[in-house]
């Protein structure tokens, strides 16, 4: 180990891409998750009954959609990274890896856009 | 390591069956009265009760574990005793919360 700039001692020491930024970024969407989930199941015990004109008018509330619209980028983007891991951790073959990750995106995103979607229906009037 | 696992196994669980289960609900909620009355239908069925159940105790047990994670992440509790004693408290009380939650659901 040379003894110049810190930077310069542990250069080309091992991978240094983006696994901090995914590492932190589990975090953050973990706080959100905590958050969002806390505020989910406290409103889903006061609730009188889980019929559909209640929830229903419970949703269109621009403070309940907002909410339920966060949680579900929240979750789905914890998600994403958490199965990232458990992909990376198992799955070894670079192509099946690859093709494990893409699907797990493909998924994430999907998976999110149709309960944006929902959730867009029911507050504007379903 | 239990715990460690737990936290991996419920975290699996819940982006399947945790986050499927979300967008079933919203889904059958968007399209209509008869479509939801379906969702309740299932939901209410003894095997749908299981599903629920099982989900909301790995929510739980995920976010108590999260909450130590956190803990851990700041340099706290890394003492042997007070890392075997919190390991050992987070299934407990994610078992807790669990309860208590459905406990304010069936008491309305």
């Amino acid at each position: 180990m040379g003894n110049g700039t810190s930077v310069g001692r542990v250069r080309g020491l091992g991978s240094s891409h983006s696994g901090s930024h995914h590492w932190l970024l589990q975090r953050f969407t973990a706080v959100g998750n905590l958050v969002l989930t806390s505020w989910f199941a406290v409103s889903l015990m006061g609730l009188p009954n889980f019929s559909y004109i209640t929830l229903r008018d419970w949703i269109a509330s621009p403070v309940t959609a907002s909410g339920l619209a966060l949680l579900v980028i929240s979750v789905f983007w914890h998600a994403r990274l958490g199965l990232q891991v458990v992909l990376e951790d198992y799955v070894h073959e670079a192509g099946a890896k690859f093709a494990a990750i893409a699907a797990l995106n493909l998924a994430a995103f999907g998976g999110a856009a149709y309960g944006l979607f929902s959730i867009l229906r029911l507050a504007l009037g379903a | 390591m239990a715990v460690s696992i737990l936290h991996r196994a419920t975290g699996s669980a819940l982006s399947f069956g945790g986050l499927g289960l979300l967008l079933c609900w919203l889904g059958t909620l968007a399209a209509g009265p008869d479509t939801y009355a379906l969702f309740l239908a299932q939901a209410g069925t003894w095997y749908g009760r299981i599903i629920l159940i099982g989900i909301s105790w790995s929510f739980f047990n995920h976010a108590v574990s999260g909450v130590r994670h956190f803990l851990l992440d700041i340099g706290a509790g890394f003492e042997v005793k007070s890392n075997n004693l919190w390991s050992a408290l987070c299934p407990v009380i994610g078992i807790l919360l669990t309860a208590a939650f459905w406990a304010c659901l069936l008491a309305r």
